[in-house]
Parts: C-alpha cells; structure tokens; sequence
C-alpha cells in the first residue's frame, strides 16, 4: 500500500521544506517524519514517497537511508531501547545492563522481545558518560542507572500497552 | 591553579535555567548587542582577542577562522553549528543545548554577524531530542523578542536560526560530513580543499563552529575579548578565555566543571572530579575523547625548548595545562577536555577492545586504510581476547595504525590509529600475557 503522511504531518514536511535552501536537504528530517508516521521504519514505500515529493532518484534515497543507523529498514518492536557500551558508559557497568536486558526480555542484541514490544540495541556514546551508564528508550535518556532502575523500567514497557 | 568560572554553568541545575528570562536576569543577551554595534570587520578584530580555541577537538582559533571568509561575495553565506557531539568521552555541549540554549543561540547571532551570514543551522545529533527541544524552545523566544529574524536588537541584519537532525553516524561530526548530511547526503567527508569557507554548505561559503565555541563566545564578547583571553594561565599561548572540562569513568563525581583554561587533569580528576573511585589508583587517563592517545599517570613529557614551557619542565602530563598547544608538545591531544580515567580496576586490553570496536563500526568507510585497518585491528584484538592471537599480529596492529596515519581523506583514521598505538605502547605488558596465557588476564573486566 503506498504510504501517505496526515494532512497535519504533510504541514510538518512544508514547514522543514522551507528552511533550506533546496528540497534535497529535507531528505533527513522527512524521512525522520515518515519513519515516525509509519510505525518507526522505513519501507520501501517510504523511500518512494520522500524520493518523489523531494525530487529526488529513490537511489539516492535509499542510500541516505542505509548510511545513517537511526533509520531502521525493518519494523521495529513497540518500544526501542539502546543500551550504550562504549568506554565510558563500559567502565560503569553497560556489560552488566546490556545482559539484564537480553535476559529479561528473552532477546539477543538486535532482537524484538517475543511479545513485540521492545527491540533491544547497542548504542555508541550518547554524550551523557558523566551520568553513566546511559540506556535510551524510545525518545528519552534514562542516566545513572543500576539494575534495579532497568528493572523498573522494563516493567513499565511490558507492562504498557 | 584552578579557577572555577560560570560564564556557561551558571544556570546549570536551575530551574527553568533553558527560559529567556532566566538567561537574561542573569546578564544574557549583552554579548550581542555590543557585536551588533561593531562593524562586521570590527566583529573579527574584536573576538581574535579572545584567543577562543575550537572547542570541537581541532583547536583552531575561532576569530581566525572567521577572518577566512569572503569579504564580499554574491552567495549567500551560512554558519553551521556542529552539535553532533558524538566522541566517545564527551558529554558537554548536550549541557549547554539543554540547559543554556540562549547562549548558544546568542553566540550564533554573533558568527552569523561576524561571517556575513544571515541564516545558521544547527546540526544536533538525532538521539539528543531534548536538546533539539530546547534550542528550538529558545529560538522561538528570541524569534517572538524580536533577537531573531528581520531586526535583531533593532539592526538591519536579519537572521534565521534552524535545528537539523542528524541520523545517528559519529562520522558526521566531522565537519565536511556534516555539510553533506546537512545537504541530505550520505555523510561522507569530502576531500579538502576546497574548505568550508570557499565551499561549505549548499556549495556557498560557511563556516562550522562548534556548540562551545559559540557560546562562549557571547561571554567573550560581554566581557571584553581581551579580558576574556586573559582569564586563561595560557594566554601566552593564545588559547584563552574558560571552557568546559568533562571527567568520566572511574572518579568519584564524575561531570561537567567550567573552569579557566589552564586547568590541569590532576585538578580535574582529584579536585573537582573527587578522586578516583575506592581510592584506586590511575591506570590511565585520556583526556579528551577517545582519539586522544592515553597516558600513564607518571609520564613524563618532553616539551620545546620555548621559554613558555618552564614552569611545566620536569612534570607529569597530569600537572601540565590542559591547552590546544600545551598537549600537543607533550606528545598528546587536547581534544574535547572531556577526560575519561580509567582506574587499576580496568583491563586495558579490554578497553582498547572497546575503543576499536567503536571506530570500526563508526568508519565511513570511504577509504581503504581507515574501513579496511579498523576491521582488521579489531579483529586481531577479538583474537587477543580470546586468546588465539600471536605476538606477531599485536606487533601487525601497530603496522596497520601506522598505514592508517596520514592516508585518509579525514582525521578519523588517525582518531582511531592513535589509540591503538598508545594502548599497545603504554600496556604492551598486559597485551603480551593475554597471548602468552591464552586469554587470561588478572582482571579481565572494565568496571571496579
Ligand atoms: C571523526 C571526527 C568527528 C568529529 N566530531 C565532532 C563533533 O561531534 N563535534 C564537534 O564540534 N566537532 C567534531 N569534530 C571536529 C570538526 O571537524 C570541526 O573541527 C569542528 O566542528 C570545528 O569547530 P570549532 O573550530 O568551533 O571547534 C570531529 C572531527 C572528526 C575528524
Ligand atoms: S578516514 Fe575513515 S571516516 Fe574518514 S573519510 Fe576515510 S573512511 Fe571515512
Ligand atoms: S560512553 Fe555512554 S554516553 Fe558516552
């Protein structure tokens, strides 16, 4: 199905469109909105419709896409949490985090829990290794951490809807 | 000798410390208005003096780096900010982005003034989301104050500010990827020349500043450039003013402490970052960012035989002067001044592991050296750990990082060759028993 955005978001896409000085520099901050719009991933629907309303070759699109690692190519579980472990944040524990979690939610790095809510990922330095160890949830940092505070916020995320 | 300022904290920590009213009651928005009185030539004279020294890990004196741009030229010209802040260590312009926007926007009317700019964008790492809330937050204020747009401060010189989001790729930092990410490329430097100021971003002349620099610059520009510079011990050396000084790892206060320039990593790590955690003692200590070669904490430098540099003869590296100039004498870089100290606790054959796994997954991948030697020094060091390496491919790693150094378009390659040859130099010991043992090692962990 060809993917669309709301008229609201369509409004966002004109308004980043008009800040710069041609259309192809809206190629990052649209396909952040359409990968927003459409369960957080990129399809190949996605990249056509940027490609299009950006006048731009889908190649081009597609290789904007592969290059930058926010930009996920397969759809995502509900939530997604990245656990960072470079040095810093490795010095303070990030192995131990990153074990928790593979063990509480049943998955390998990369992996979605079974239930589809959380995809588990590495992070490289957040720029928060004064308050590590850092993991990031979805939009939000969550710093200082010990197990028990992955814990509790775990819960929240399988609990949640 | 430490002097703690709070030209950037002050606000750290306070409420609504992101607000216009905050940042003005406690003096903000002066910088610019003295600018705004200058001519655009009288901009560059004026922040020269304040000797502020790139705070992007480069060093480059900021006024200097405005003078560069064209004096007239029928494109339009642009500032960009680079707020990737991506380096492994480094932790400092988050907090200026999320706690003091106002300065950052302020400094940025400043360059944008100064290079004959009229519109700035802000290139933030995407996983900063606060950060991008906040400085579009503070934009919109100063847009509704009438300090953006048409008339700032009542001068005929418009200008607009933008956030731009990155995508996730430490690479982008780089300031020649920033410009092709920011264009809606892949970011991949470019081969330089042409620089920034010829040909930047969307093919006109730009410049790219760092957070920091930008926003200590409206202090500057409040205080009297001049003043400004002289706060530093290393004047002398012009790099002046204050700066942000990170510590983290393994120090019992681990943060972010303003400071003048001159401060001293023994300053940093003993007395305003607490010491070392458990009273442990120092394996080793970066000092800002991973692409800075690591130091024992007794080595002693050899520095030129400039006069400048007596007071500091005859001392460790952690007693001299943190500066642009001052550590690259010593044989090491400055950097971002974000340190990361690394207690006996730490395996550093484990950190090295660590560092290159960042750098090979971070490579751009462009050019053969840099893509090609961080896969295989990584994966000679997989094999360390495992114990199934050989003496002869840990002396390999060092040949690689050699082939990596000063064969690449950017300065990524040496940022990830100058780890693994200091790791491997400093701690050839450690390195050797995890190949004669089979892969054990008395600690084999990272934390305390
Ligand atoms: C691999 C690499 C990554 C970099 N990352 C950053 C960064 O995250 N932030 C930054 O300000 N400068 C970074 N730099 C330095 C920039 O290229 C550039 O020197 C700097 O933005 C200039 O600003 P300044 O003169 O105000 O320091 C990086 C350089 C390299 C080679
Ligand atoms: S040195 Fe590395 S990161 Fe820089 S352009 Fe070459 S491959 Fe890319
Ligand atoms: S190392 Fe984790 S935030 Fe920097």
């Amino acid at each position: 199905m060809a993917f669309a955005l709301s008229a609201e978001a369509e409004q966002k896409l004109n308004e980043i469109m008009a800040r710069y000085p041609n259309k192809m520099a809206a190629c990052i901050p649209a396909l952040h909105l359409c990968q927003e719009a459409n369960d957080n991933w990129v399809s190949d629907d996605v990249i056509e419709f940027v490609a299009q309303r950006l006048e731009l070759g889908t190649a081009h699109v597609k290789g904007v896409v592969t290059f930058y690692t926010l930009f996920n190519q397969k759809r995502p579980g509900k939530h997604q949490l990245w656990v960072c472990h470079t040095l810093s944040c490795a010095m303070r524990g990030a192995e131990d985090i990153l074990h928790h979690c593979e063990k509480r939610l049943g998955v390998h790095v990369g992996g979605t829990s079974p239930d589809g809510k959380v995809t588990l990922r590495t992070a490289e330095c957040l720029a928060a290794c004064g308050t590590a160890p850092v993991i990031q949830v979805d939009k939000t940092y969550y710093e200082n951490l010990s197990i028990a505070d992955v814990d509790r916020i775990l819960d929240g995320l399988v609990k949640g809807a | 000798m430490i002097k703690q300022t709070t030209y950037l904290s002050h606000s750290y920590g306070k409420p609504n410390s992101w607000t216009l009213s905050a940042y003005e009651s406690a003096g903000g928005y002066r910088g610019v208005r003295k600018a705004l009185a200058l001519t655009r030539e009288g901009v560059i004279e004026e922040a020269k003096k304040a000797h502020v020294r790139g705070r992007g890990g480069a060093g480059f004196d900021c006024g200097t780096k405005w003078s560069f741009m064209p004096k007239e030229s029928k494109k339009p010209h642009y500032l960009v900010v680079n707020a990737d802040e991506g380096e492994p260590g480094t932790f400092k312009d988050r907090s200026i982005m999320e706690m003091n926007p106002h300065s950052l926007i302020e400094g940025c009317i400043i360059g944008c003034y100064g290079i004959g700019a009229h519109a700035c964008y802000i290139y933030v790492r995407d996983e900063l989301h606060l950060s991008k809330a906040r400085l579009w937050g503070a934009i919109r204020e100063a847009k509704a104050k009438g300090y953006l747009g048409n008339n700032p401060f009542g001068k005929d010189y418009p200008v607009e500010l933008y956030v731009h989001s990155g995508a996730g790729a430490y690479i982008c930092g780089e300031e020649t990827a920033l410009l092709n990410s920011l264009e809606g490329r892949r970011g991949e430097p470019r081969l330089k020349p042409p620089f920034p100021a010829q040909y930047g971003a969307f093919g006109c002349p730009s410049t790219v500043n760092n957070v920091e620099t930008l926003a200590i610059m409206a202090s500057a520009f409040d205080m009297g450039c001049d003043e400004f510079s002289k706060l530093s011990e290393l004047h002398p050396f012009n790099d002046g003013g204050a700066r942000l000084f990170g510590v983290s790892g393994h120090v019992n206060r681990p943060g972010i402490y303003e400071a003048a320039v001159g401060l001293t990593l023994r300053e940093l790590i003993y007395d305003l970052g607490g010491g070392v955690l458990q009273g442990r003692s120092i394996l080793g200590v970066i000092p800002g960012g991973s692409s800075c070669p690591v130091h024992l904490p007794d080595e002693l430098p050899t520095l030129p035989p400039d006069p400048r540099y007596d007071a500091y003869r005859g001392k460790s590296i952690l007693d001299i002067p943190l500066g642009v100039d001052t550590f690259r004498s010593a044989g090491s870089m400055l950097g971002t001044c974000c340190a990361m100290v690394l207690s006996d606790a730490v395996d550093p054959v484990l950190a090295l592991h660590n560092v290159m796994r960042f750098y090979r997954h971070e490579s751009c991948g462009q050019c053969t050296p840099c893509r090609e030697g961080c896969g295989w020094i990584e994966r000679i060091l997989n094999k360390v750990v495992e114990g199934k390496a050989t003496i002869d491919e840990l002396d390999r790693v060092h040949e690689i990082a050699s082939n990596i150094t000063g064969n690449t378009i950017c300065a990524f390659g040496d940022g990830a060759a100058q780890p693994a040859l200091a790791f491997i130099k400093r701690y050839r010991k450690h390195f050797e028993d995890y190949i004669v043992n089979g892969g054990k090692s008395q600690t084999r962990r990272l934390t305390v």
